[in-house]
């Protein structure tokens, strides 16, 4: 299982020099612009790289293109202007009939979770393996380890509509990640929850990220932000305004434990 | 092809929406229940068309003195040489009398003697090409009057007014039928493919969601097809065994007394029961894959 943490190491570029060295950025834009139809501007001019194993938050008011530029790597539309690359991969070069297959590389969190609603948890999560063409055993496999991970082992069976909203983002997690993709996309995966619930959700993200998946979280929440310590780009009408390297902590990475209780100790402030 | 996997989708998502289903398979089952009543009910109704069709006949007249040789001599130009002949009958002049005779007793006591000429009875392979056989036969003269192609035949009658009345109003049953036969079929796909998108609409947020896990295009649309073919084969189903039982609690012992009802050549059931299964399943399952082409662009 993939999700076991690394032991945390201290400074130096990458927070995971071990995979650090390999091949090109995951995410790459290079003066992408979207327009859309009835003339808004989804991004303008924008160019940011990601590189493998980084955790990086992507802020701004509302309209300032964050979920534009999630559904942009997710293929859900396509760019107006520029070049965009995806683990090297220019997505103007996918067709339509492959968009499925390269979904399949990146994980996908969203702000309403997006659950099939006649599933349940376990089956959920299942599908994202079965899309794949995932056998029964693949499933058996690895279905229940994902939902240890992210604390849903005596949920299994129910819908979704039986869960709370924390635990229905856990499972929308858990699907993204259960194929182990190298990126994983997140917007306002808080949006919809309490502080206390989203420092269980952003410790998730941290311990997805931890096993050297590339995390990239929209977001709205400026205090969790602050606190996390991690990379900032802040897009304003489109525009890349603001892009900080992640502020590091004193001392060592904290783990996920001390990383909950870092964020815990501020929504107490 | 993982049949076993999208059969148990099908099923499930069936089970977890059932007024949608339920609904998919009532409006199967009305449509083929309307249909299975109305096939055999066109099929009556042009059937006695038809049957009044072929009494549509041309009655050829030899002179009175025409001898057999002449009457052969007809026959065979009738028989073989004229287009659009489907039979020929010849009635002698003996017969016809005699039969005249029976009819209208009186009126021939006082003739006596017969006045009646021997004549071919001339049925068209279509009723509609009746003029073309008499025009072959009597052309018509600049003068408006006809003359005859065989010295030996004396007049050709087709009974104008009769055929005329026979095969307007023949032939306006049948438009009525063919009509109410197509807005009847409209109606049910309509309806079906109605009921089928609705019950996709509300699904479209599910459709929308597995896109972006990465489902393709098939993967996502069997078993919304698998359920349509099992929607439509449920309602079929239902719709056969209730035709069946009306059949049989109705019709049947009626047909004893109404010989219009159990005319011949309406087809048997099991035809129009497999007839109407085969429209079922696939009318729902074009249905429900071709609705959900709209929600896959996403
Ligand atoms: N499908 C669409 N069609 C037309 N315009 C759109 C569409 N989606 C987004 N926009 C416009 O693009 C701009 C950027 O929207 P986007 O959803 O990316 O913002 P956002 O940063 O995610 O905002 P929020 O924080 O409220 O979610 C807005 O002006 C919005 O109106
Ligand atoms: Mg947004």
């Amino acid at each position: 299982m993939a999700a076991t943490e690394q032991p945390s190491r201290a400074g130096g570029g990458a927070p995971l020099p071990r995979r650090a060295p390999a091949g090109p950025p995951v995410v790459e834009l290079r003066n992408v612009s979207k327009r859309y139809e009835g003339g808004d501007v989804g991004l303008e001019n924008a160019s940011l790289t990601v590189n493998r194993g980084e955790f990086v938050f992507i802020v701004g008011h509302s309209g300032s293109g964050k979920s534009t530029l999630m559904r942009l790597l997710i293929k859900e539309t396509d760019i107006s202007e520029g070049t965009m690359r995806v683990a090297g991969r220019d997505l103007a070069d996918i067709g339509r009939r492959k968009v499925p297959y390269y979904r399949r590389n990146i994980g996908m969190v969203f702000q309403d979770f997006k659950l099939l609603p006649n599933r349940t948890v376990y089956d959920n999560v299942a599908y994202a393996l079965q899309v794949t063409g995932g056998g029964r055993r693949d499933i058996r496999e690895k279905v229940p380890d994902i939902l240890r991970l992210t604390g849903l082992s005596t949920k299994l069976h129910n819908y979704p509509d039986q869960l709370s909203g924390g635990e229905q983002q856990r499972v929308a997690v858990a699907r993204a990640f259960v194929n182990h993709p190298p990126l994983l996309l997140a917007d306002e995966p808080t949006g919809n929850l309490d502080p206390e619930t989203s420092i269980g959700i952003m410790q998730l993200l941290y311990r997805i990220n931890r096993t050297g998946t590339t995390v990239v979280v929209a977001t709205h929440d400026v205090a969790m932000v602050d606190q996390m310590r991690r990379r900032v780009i802040e897009l304003q009408r489109g525009r890349v305004v603001r892009d900080q390297a992640g502020a590091r902590y004193a001392g060592n990475e904290p783990n996920t434990a001390e990383l909950g209780a870092i964020l815990q100790e501020h929504l107490e402030t | 092809m993982r049949i076993g996997f999208f059969l148990k989708e099908a099923l499930r998502s069936m089970r977890r929406n059932p007024i949608p289903s339920f609904a998919a398979m009532a409006s199967v089952l009305v449509t083929l229940l309307v249909l299975g009543v109305f096939i055999p009910v066109v099929q009556m109704t042009t059937g006695a068309a038809n049957d009044v069709r072929d009494k549509v006949v041309l009655d050829v007249y030899l002179t009175r003195d025409a001898t057999d040789a002449q009457a052969e001599r007809v026959r065979e130009l009738l028989a073989d040489r004229t287009a659009h002949v489907a039979s020929v009958d010849f009635v002698s002049k003996e017969a016809a009398y005699k039969r005249e005779r029976e009819r209208n007793p009186e009126a021939y006591e006082l003739l006596g003697s017969n006045p009646l000429p021997d004549t071919f009875r001339v049925t068209p392979d279509d009723p509609d090409n009746i003029g073309a056989i008499r025009d072959a036969l009597a052309p018509a003269t600049p003068s408006g009057k006809r003359t005859v192609v065989d010295p030996a035949i004396d007049e050709v009658k087709n009974r104008k007014e009769e055929t005329d009345k026979i095969l307007t109003a023949t032939s306006v049953v049948k438009l009525t039928m063919a009509l109410l036969c197509g807005l009847l079929v409209l109606a049910s796909a309509l309806l079906v493919s109605n009921t089928i998108r609705l019950s996709l609409f509300s699904r479209r947020r599910e459709v929308e969601v597995m896109k972006l896990v990465g489902a393709t295009d098939w993967f996502i649309r069997w078993p919304f097809v698998l359920e349509g073919v099992i929607l439509g084969a449920l309602g079929g189903l239902l719709a056969i065994l209730l035709l069946a039982v009306g059949k049989i609690a109705f019709i049947d012992p009626l047909a004893a007394d109404f010989a219009l009802i159990s005319a011949p050549d309406t087809m048997p059931l099991s035809v129009l029961a497999l007839l109407l299964m085969l429209a079922a399943v696939a009318v729902s399952a074009l249905g429900s894959g071709l609705s959900l082409r709209r929600f896959l662009k996403v």
